[in-house]
């Protein structure tokens, strides 16, 4: 039997933590676990008012993203036009009105593609306690993390400076074989403090350190990039599932960023 | 197991029910108040089979924990006709041949009406969009779309 507790504030929610409790964000993830029997969650906490934490802010050079925002309001939203092709890539549009981007943050492989994206954007949490910690650090401890996201904040990229691509078999709304996001700062026409994210390439979204230590002041073209394309696979460990098998991601996983990173796959 | 009341809107009536903990809203419009007009199909948000719209807006019923519609405004494909009047979308679907076995087709219907009420002429390409969340395993989708086209009263790909 699962239990639900409604709670007024992020805080109030991590208080109610413990073995066996999910929180609920827009439940894409959580509600169909539970129509299955998933017998890990026995306790679901949940904020009565959602909207509360539920804003899109401009920060200076970044945006804030509340963690109860969904992929719906990104798509309204204008000052966040660059994860628009993102978030349209989650899902339908009734899935688009539902999931958040807290709960996209914890999804587990292979979804969560807007942590992708948000990963590749230098993405910083603040947590229910007040503090801020890197994506990165919480996507490795987030099965062990007893705070919740209070929102996100992510560097606002200029041009096309920041790209994405995603790969499905079933089209349009399937979920990810991967996906990438880049983020490509140039100076002079050379990459200066690349970040690429891999989705659908680990139980979490990853960085690709290899690759961006070789796009590092290397141009746009096929002759820069070629370096980079050559080390994917030294970044990857993807895992099998039913729509790929590791190995099958890792032999493409080039192919895709060569398209990405020239222009060709943009979505 | 605790029951909890939840009040909200359904096609415009007040409507109150005690739900069970983690109880999904498909499960409470279809056995809780008796609106079968919602289908279950997948139970994993793939099918789009049991959309509703709620606030305007299309969700999907089995992935809706039933409690959060308290204060909400939930429709449902029972609440598209007027009486004996059909909702325009439903008299398209008729005559477009856009179902068959009719398992998606409130799914569809409920996905086509967000749309119609924010865009009142949609593009061919808003249409597939906003029915890209719903899954026909029977007649195609281009009968959908063209219906959906017509109750926008515009021409359907196959006229003219």
């Amino acid at each position: 039997m699962v239990t639900i507790t409604t709670v007024e504030t992020l805080q109030e929610a991590a208080a109610n933590g413990g073995q066996g409790t999910a929180f609920l964000g827009g439940g894409t993830l959580l509600m169909r676990g539970v129509n299955y029997g998933d017998q890990d969650v026995s306790h679901i906490v949940r904020l009565r008012q959602p909207q509360s934490l539920a804003g899109v802010s401009l920060e200076g050079e970044r945006v804030r993203l509340g963690a109860c925002a969904t992929m719906a309001t990104i798509l309204r939203s204008t000052d966040v036009a660059f994860l628009h092709a993102v978030a349209r890539a989650v899902g339908g549009p009734a899935i688009r009105n539902m999931a958040t981007v807290g709960g996209n943050v914890y999804a587990p492989h292979p979804y969560g593609d807007l942590a992708v994206a948000l990963l590749a954007l230098d993405a910083k949490l603040r947590m229910s306690d007040g503090s801020e910690m890197e994506m990165e650090r919480l996507l490795a401890t987030r099965d062990t993390e007893t705070r919740l996201i209070e929102s996100v904040s992510a560097v606002r990229p200029s041009g096309d400076d920041f790209r994405f691509l995603k790969v499905t078999r079933v089209k349009p709304r399937g979920a990810s074989v991967l996906s990438i996001a880049a983020w490509l700062p140039r100076r002079a026409g050379r990459i200066s403090g690349a970040r690429i994210a891999f989705g659908a390439m680990a139980p979490t979204p990853v960085r690709a350190p290899t690759v961006e230590a070789a796009l590092e002041g290397a141009s746009l073209d096929q002759n820069g990039i070629d370096r980079a394309l050559q080390s994917v696979a030294n970044d990857l460990n993807p895992p099998d599932d039913s729509l790929a098998s590791g190995w099958y991601r890792k032999e493409v996983a080039p192919v895709h960023l060569k398209r990405l990173l020239l222009g060709q796959g943009t979505r | 197991m605790s029951k909890t009341p939840v009040q909200f809107s359904l096609n415009g009536s007040p409507s109150a029910v005690f739900v069970d903990d983690a109880q999904n809203l498909l499960d409470v419009l279809r056995r809780g108040v008796g609106d079968l007009s919602p289908k279950y199909g997948c139970g994993q948000g793939t099918c789009g089979s049991c959309t509703v719209l709620i606030d305007g807006e299309p969700h999907l019923s089995c992935l809706t924990l039933a409690e959060t519609v308290e204060g909400r405004a939930v429709e449902t494909t029972n609440g598209l006709a007027t009486g004996p009047q059909l909702h325009a979308l439903q008299e398209a679907f008729m005559e477009n041949f856009a179902a068959q076995c009719g398992y998606c087709t409130p799914g569809m219907l409920m996905a086509a009406k967000a749309l119609l009420d924010r865009t009142p002429r949609p593009s061919r390409e808003e249409v597939i969009e906003a029915i890209s969340g719903n899954i026909c395993r029977c007649t195609g989708y281009e009968p959908i779309i063209d219906a959906i086209m017509a109750a926008s009263g515009q021409p359907t790909r196959r006229t003219g």
